[in-house]
């Protein structure tokens, strides 16, 4: 048998073994990513004895809903819906005047490349750094813990990324059709309508659900925004911290009631997910 | 000349000149809600927060004279303000190689055809997603002495029981920050840098291996530079977001024992919203706001050399 041959015998079984090492490889590595989530999730799902219990029990005898029903009935549960309420308005209104903006930007090259950087830039300020004085600011004009004034906060707070990621996506649009439309006698307006917004509509989908969920599970804005009015459900959720002991099946109840509608729309967002998560630098 | 211009160019009627009279309106138009948003929400607490720090405001006084630099002047002597941007760093300095690594190690593991990877990926970026705070939570659970699954998982190890107290005992506190922070954006590195790595031009790193190169020459030689660009960005964004560090020691610390977890953003929010400290805490906001435009601007700088 010559070399080459042998090596043609051994090459797929080489091969087989090694996917199947990569495999084993890649299911440990997701467990161990997954673990965290299953244990926050099944908390939830278990009843106080099942949690209190040591040594500590892997998963519910059977799935009751009791943690969950307390937080209706107490009206914690009422936190999400403000958390929906505030994440979806500032996500609208966001999303409307950045793209109107990112269009000027692209088209325009309104203030040139610096504008757009210093527009990307404001991301970049710690949240803790501004958040202060404008606390200072909110109490003087009474905004604190009020939707419109949480609503403004998110909607500032998020222009900058849907500015920065719909310039990128409109720029991905050739112009021709825009020019054609614009000789056809089409006002700038309705080439927006009918020409730029259905070309972008998947960039406007993404960045949207992302501006989304930037907003949802912001932490420190909402922990000194918020009072009690429009308390979010991230600092609901801690609130049920204790010194000595935590409310654990109220911080998994509500953290998975909190969690799960991102998770859901992340995953129909698969595709979009490395260009939105990278400001745009990775087009995945 | 005039033939080729008049020939690509469109027409130029009077309601093209029409038109390009109102884009002049237009483009300032349509930018100026977003312009005037961010700048109350962006610019204005800068100009605020200058204008206080040099006043005398706390929880006690009300005094709004000039007071020049004496709140800077305080921020040297402040030595819970240098060891928060210590802890700020060292957290820094641990957990984003160690994203990187894993990420980097993750990506290669998955660059290669195999089967169902798209499933595989899809459930590694969940924790991405959920709120920072969150999965503090959930490690705060997790880390739990006597009814988390870490200590018990340990114990199995160990062959007896442990009962770390992880959020306590000062020689856990950093590891279990790190545990917390590191799982959730290493899967981040990941995806980023699989992307880049499936960007690569196959047929580069295939022609490679068969004129002998090693995995490692092709790795150091081939993928690494190709990835490079991305590598920065992601470490850019990490590190942006390791330096503002509030929600996981918010969950997991509180930034403690004492204040011994304490980040800058912790630090910060106790003197501004604890200790009520306005016009100190205004000086300490500015500190941080410089502090991350030298950082924002040597990074920009390093990569336009490196381009």
């Amino acid at each position: 048998m010559t070399a080459a041959s042998l090596s043609a015998w051994r090459g797929p079984r080489r091969s087989t073994l090694r996917l199947i090492a990569r495999y084993a490889a890649a299911i440990v590595v997701t467990i161990v990513f997954l673990f965290p989530v299953y244990w926050l999730f099944m908390i939830a799902f278990k009843t106080p004895d099942e949690i209190f219990h040591a040594p500590p029990v892997w998963y519910p005898a059977s799935i009751q809903f009791d943690n969950f029903a307390v937080l209706f009935k107490d009206r914690d549960a009422v936190t999400v819906g403000n958390s929906l309420f505030i994440a979806g308005c500032s996500t609208l209104v966001s999303m409307f005047l950045g793209t109107l903006c990112a269009y000027s930007l692209a088209r325009f090259k309104t203030g040139g490349e610096n504008l757009a950087v210093w527009i990307i830039s404001q991301r970049m300020v710690p949240p803790i750094a501004i958040v202060f004085p404008l606390f200072l600011l909110y109490v003087w004009l009474g905004w604190v813990d009020t939707y419109y004034g949480m609503i403004l906060l998110y909607t500032a707070f998020n222009l900058p990324y849907v500015i920065w990621m719909m310039r990128g996506y409109i720029e991905d649009v050739p112009i021709d059709l825009e020019q054609s439309a614009l000789v056809d006698g089409c006002t700038r307006w309705q080439v927006l309508m009918r020409v730029v917004f259905p070309m972008v509509r998947t960039g406007l989908f993404a960045t949207a659900v992302f501006t989304f969920v930037f907003a949802w599970n912001d932490f420190i804005f909402a922990l000194v925004m918020t009072r009690s009015a429009v308390t979010t459900y991230p600092v609901q959720v801690t609130h049920y911290f204790g010194a000595q002991s935590n409310f654990w099946a109220k911080i998994a109840a509500m953290s998975m009631l909190g969690t799960l509608p991102v998770l859901i729309a992340v995953a129909a967002l698969q595709r979009y997910l490395v260009r939105g998560i990278s400001l745009g630098a990775v087009k995945g | 000349m005039t033939v080729v211009a008049s020939a690509t160019a469109p027409r130029p009627g009077l309601r093209l000149r029409l038109s390009e009279f109102s884009d002049r309106r237009f483009k300032y138009l349509v930018i100026a809600p977003a312009i005037l948003i961010i700048l109350l929400i962006g610019l204005f607490p800068l100009i605020y927060t200058l204008l206080v720090s040099v006043q005398n405001i706390s929880m006690t006084e009300e005094d709004t004279s000039f007071h020049g630099l004496v709140q800077y002047a305080a921020l040297f002597r402040d030595a819970r303000l240098w060891f928060s941007l210590l802890h700020t760093l060292i957290i820094a300095a641990i957990a984003l190689p160690a994203e990187l690594v894993l990420g980097m190690l993750m990506a290669l593991l998955f660059l290669d055809r195999l089967p169902g990877r798209q499933i595989f990926v899809a459930l590694l970026v969940l924790p991405i997603m959920i709120a920072p705070v969150v999965a503090g939570a959930t490690w705060r659970l997790l880390f739990d002495n006597r009814y988390g699954p870490i200590n018990q998982i340990l114990g199995w190890f160990a062959g007896e029981p442990v009962t770390i107290l992880w959020t306590i005992n000062p020689h856990f506190v950093y590891p279990a920050i790190l545990l917390a922070e590191i799982w959730q954006w290493t899967p981040f590195m990941f995806l980023l840098q699989l992307a880049a790595l499936m960007n690569i031009d196959q047929s580069l790193t295939e022609s490679a291996e068969i004129d002998g190169a090693s995995y490692w020459m092709v790795f150091r030689r081939i993928m690494l530079p190709a990835i490079w660009p991305v590598l920065m960005i992601a470490v850019l964004i990490r590190g942006l977001d390791l330096f503002r560090l509030f929600d996981v020691v918010y969950a997991l610390t509180q930034g403690g024992p004492g204040t011994m977890t304490e980040t800058i953003s912790i630090y910060t929010y106790d003197q501004g919203f604890r200790q009520f400290d306005t016009s100190y805490t205004a000086a300490i906001a500015f500190l941080v706001i410089v502090l991350l435009s030298i950082i924002v601007i040597a990074a920009l700088r390093r990569m336009e050399i490196d381009r």
